[in-house]
């Protein structure tokens, strides 16, 4: 007999429906969760992740596929370096934590490195949870290399897996993530550190549901430990970094992503992304889902060359930036851009329409001074 | 961005060519500009690969790291690099002329005009992008911290002879980048950003190779499609048609190609060094100057597509004509050079890890100086430029309607000539605003009188105050007459310097103290200790 259906079970398989027969889900990983919060006004995105869609078969599908990849030297410098970081039993990574984070505590003499093997990531998360007990209980340090944390996303669950978490000896537990950039006389590239705070706090979130099951719940610090190699060595230098803004901003992202169950009923019936359908049907099947693209999707989603296409197509002022939008007032395309300014079209006592004529007289004139004077069409 | 360069962004979209975003070149272009097109291993913080560099279009120099990890192959690399650089930087420090420059006496503490030398002058190096600026500023740092086998003998790993003062010169060209309006070190993209608007974003104007189909699309093809084929096109192997830029490599090129030829060089090199007697030796030795080749040859089609671009680019930008205050910005420049090589040939260490609180102070001082100057000239250099300001109210042009002499009320009365402007511009004036116009290239000031006419009207009264000679009437030309066409600012068009700092002496110690309190001193540089798997 089946259970009875939830709304839970009803909206995951609903999802299934979407993903298509036989497509198993792609797992959300800490990144992708992070970079939702990028552009949460996409629905495209929030129901294609939500449902587990993997967006890089869908856009290579759809014929503009995506430019994501990551060089072979890349990975094998990061899981040296990180290999580096953990040797030792941790010692020298706890001594970093020690370091930055809990100088007045004893220092990390010796630490328990709990086994966390287990089959599955269901089990490995329940075999995670109860280390993470055990460890706050025993009142020492302890380093949980690649644990299993599990999140809710939308009502399915995303397995996730930070570089580290240590548990202080009062308790308290601290997400650890190593990166390979360098961090250069003590500071690093920003882009670099915002992505890898962005990263942590969905892992704090992840832990702090985890926490909030034991009693009393232990706290999960907001402050995690970047580990970058230090200059131009291999040896590893860090630096606590305060999540607590990145942290806020992914939880009410997620929380805001429960609306894929609205997406989802939106869309008509049928509605199937699976990457072997016909081109015409998957292009029709997307399109059927609103997407905000803006120029910073490229550098985020796995679709962003496909919607660009469609933005651009459609003469979108926002394929320009985002930032045009703001000046422009209610004028969204290209061809009423221009047509505002140049007097074809538009209310003059509008005051959007007012500055762009102003701004394309003062253009021309500049631009007919600046010919006259080099001897061009003009004479 | 102005409402004036969206425009230009979509009437490129619409015209499918990139538009004009500045009508006459902003930034000085040497005659003799060293281009740098470099390229790094991934994930290895700044590793390079390889490099063409040099003056001659035709002719430039390949470098090439056949196995990036390797300390010693890094140190022949960057040995070549200081034999190209150097000699190209020092032939500029040898020409000078005479200049003055105003300095604080030791003994009287007046100012006092000293005769120097001023380089005539100076270097520019050419990148293709702004990462390739920061990947001078990294090269810099990974090197001017070096010590080689002269000054520390007993040390392991001693760097090349002259590999630390070429670590010292791309610091110093690096953070002249920083300052607006320099043309020390610039990249390409954003010279061709600043002088042209595409139909595309400003992230995707970080493409060389976009952008550049925008501004000069290949015959009969639009901007928008030749840019999407260099961002896109991959040929049946799977790489790009155009690779990027640099100094980061497609992961394409390093998984498929790169990666293997490596592998090839690395056993070609095991083999060489477990050789048994010469004549295997001799073979081996072919077979690792083949896998040598091959990566040679690599790297020289990932970056020779960039070299082309770049000139290509800098052909274009010489079609514009120089603006009027470029050369100007150009003699500071000169002035930032010979400082540091005045530095150099005194001896003086390295540029510290870390500015002191008072260095920090006067750099940020500069920038902001400099920022505002740039702001004005190119402006006043610049009719497109001058219209955005004007949009925003910041100033007006129109004709002369009126001029009525009057005088000021002092014991010698001066002339203070009222002028009647005509303007379709809504500039932001108060009451006694003052505004500059150009006047033979320097400014003369008025003061905002009120409208003639209804308040916000399109007739404006100002007074002139200045730059009308000692006498009681006006200079010949120095006050417009009817029918003028003129052009007022309500910006400053020379920038003073703000207050000053106090003297070193008197820092306080919030800001670190005095230097000379034993505290404060930074120790003299530490080269930066060497480890086995180093970078760079």
């Amino acid at each position: 007999m089946p259970p009875p259906r939830t709304r839970g079970t009803a909206l995951r398989h609903r999802l299934a429906e979407l993903r298509g027969p036989e497509v198993p889900p792609k797992a959300l990983d800490a990144r992708a969760l992070a970079a939702l919060a990028a552009n949460p006004g996409c629905r495209r995105r929030a129901l294609l992740d939500g449902a587990g869609v993997n967006k890089t078969a869908l856009a290579s599908a759809l014929g503009s596929p995506s430019a994501f990849g990551m060089s072979q030297f890349a990975f094998m410098r990061g899981n040296a370096f990180e290999a580096r970081v953990k040797a030792d039993g941790g010692a020298e990574l706890l001594r970093l934590v020690h370091e930055k984070l809990a100088p007045s505590a004893e220092p990390p003499a010796a630490a328990a490195v709990p086994d966390l093997a287990a089959i599955g990531p269901e089990g490995r998360a329940a075999r995670t949870a109860l280390a993470l007990r055990e460890a706050s209980e025993s009142g020492g340090w302890a380093l949980l290399d690649h644990p299993m944390l599990a999140l809710d996303v939308a009502g399915s669950p995303a397995f996730l897996e930070p570089d580290a978490v240590v548990v202080h000896p009062d308790g308290t537990w601290t997400v650890v993530e190593i990166k390979s950039f360098p961090m250069l006389d003590g500071s690093a590239d920003p882009a670099k550190v915002g992505a890898a705070a962005r990263q942590s706090a969905v892992y704090v979130l992840a832990l702090e549901e985890v926490a909030a099951r034991l009693d009393p719940a232990p706290e999960v610090r907001h402050r995690v430990l970047l580990v970058c190699p230090k200059d131009f060595t291999n040896l590893p230098t860090a630096a606590a970094v305060d999540v607590r803004k990145q942290r806020a901003v992914t939880r009410r992202q997620l929380t805001r992503l429960t609306r894929i169950e609205e997406i989802a009923d939106a869309l008509p019936e049928g509605t199937c992304f699976a990457p072997d359908l016909p081109r015409e049907q998957l292009t029709a099947a997307v399109e059927s889902l609103p997407a905000t693209y803006a120029p910073e999707c490229l550098a985020a989603c796995e679709l962003a060359f496909h919607c660009r296409t469609r933005s651009r197509e459609e003469g979108a002022v926002t394929s320009l930036g985002r930032s045009l939008r703001a000046e422009l007032g209610g004028l969204t395309t290209a061809d009423d851009v221009l047509a505002a300014a140049h007097g074809t079209a538009g209310d003059p006592e509008d005051p959007a329409v007012a500055a762009l004529r102003r701004a394309a007289e003062l253009r021309a004139e500049a631009l007919g001074a600046a010919a006259r004077r080099e001897g061009g069409p003009c004479h | 961005m102005s409402l004036i360069a969206t425009l230009s962004r979509l009437e490129a979209v619409r015209s499918g060519r990139a538009q004009p975003a500045a009508t006459v070149r902003h930034r000085h272009l040497s005659e003799r500009p060293l281009v740098l097109v470099p390229l790094i291993t991934a994930g290895e913080a700044g590793a390079p690969l390889g490099a063409l560099v040099g003056t001659d279009r035709d002719a430039p120099r390949l470098l090439v790291v056949p196995q990036p990890r390797d300390r010693d192959l890094r140190f022949a690399f960057l040995a070549e690099l200081a034999d190209i650089v150097l000699p190209y930087v020092d032939a500029y420090g040898d020409v000078v002329e005479a200049a003055e420059r105003s300095e604080t006496d030791p003994e009287t503490g007046k100012r006092v005009k000293v005769e120097v030398d001023l380089c005539t002058d100076a270097p520019q190096l050419i990148l293709p992008s702004r990462t390739g600026i920061d990947f001078v500023r990294l090269l810099g740092r990974s090197m001017r911290f070096r010590r080689t086998a002269e000054q520390e003998p007993e040390a392991p790993h001693p760097a090349p002879p002259r590999v630390p003062l070429l670590g010292r010169w791309l610091t110093h060209f690096g953070e002249r980048a920083r300052v607006p309006g320099s043309s020390l070190l610039l990249a390409l993209t954003d010279l061709l950003t600043r002088h042209w608007a595409t139909g595309q974003s400003s992230v995707e104007d970080q493409h060389l190779g976009a952008l550049l189909a925008w501004i000069d699309p290949p015959e009969g093809e639009t901007g928008d499609a030749a840019a999407r084929r260099a961002e896109l096109a991959r040929d049946a192997d799977g790489q790009l048609l155009c690779p990027p830029a640099g100094p980061a490599t497609d992961p394409a090129f390093d998984n498929k190609l790169l990666a293997p030829a490596i592998e090839r060089y690395d056993r070609a090199r095991a083999a060489l060094a477990a050789a048994e007697d010469g004549l295997e030796a001799d073979d081996r030795l072919g077979d690792l100057t083949a896998a040598e080749r091959e990566i040679r040859a690599l790297v020289e089609s990932r970056t020779r597509p960039t070299w082309d671009a770049v000139w290509h680019g800098l052909d274009l930008l010489r079609k514009l004509p120089e603006g009027a205050r470029v050369a100007d910005r150009w003699t500071r420049d000169r002035w930032s050079f010979t400082g540091h090589r005045d530095r150099v040939v005194a001896g003086e260490p390295p540029q510290p890890r870390r500015d002191d609180a008072v260095t920090a102070a006067n750099k940020l001082a500069t920038r902001e100086r400099e920022q505002a100057r740039l702001d004005a000239q190119e402006a006043l250099d610049d009719p497109l430029v001058m219209a955005g300001r004007r949009l925003a109210g910041e100033a007006f042009a129109g004709e002369v309607t009126d001029v009525v002499m009057a005088y000021s009320e002092s014991k010698r009365p001066s002339p203070r000539p009222l002028v009647t402007v005509r303007t379709d511009d809504r500039p932001h004036l108060g009451e006694r605003t003052k505004v500059y116009r150009s006047l033979g290239g320097k400014p003369q000031a008025a003061e905002f009188v009120g409208y003639d006419g209804p308040e916000g009207g399109d007739l404006l009264v100002l007074r002139i105050v200045d730059k009308m000679g000692r006498g009681k009437e006006p200079e010949e030309g120095s006050v417009p007459e009817k029918g003028d066409p003129v052009c007022f600012t309500l910006f400053e068009h020379d920038q003073r310097g703000g207050a000053k700092l106090p003297d070193p002496e008197e820092t306080p110690w919030t800001h670190g103290g005095p230097p000379g309190d034993p505290e404060a001193v930074p120790l003299p540089e530490q080269p930066d200790p060497p480890t086995e798997e180093d970078l760079l």
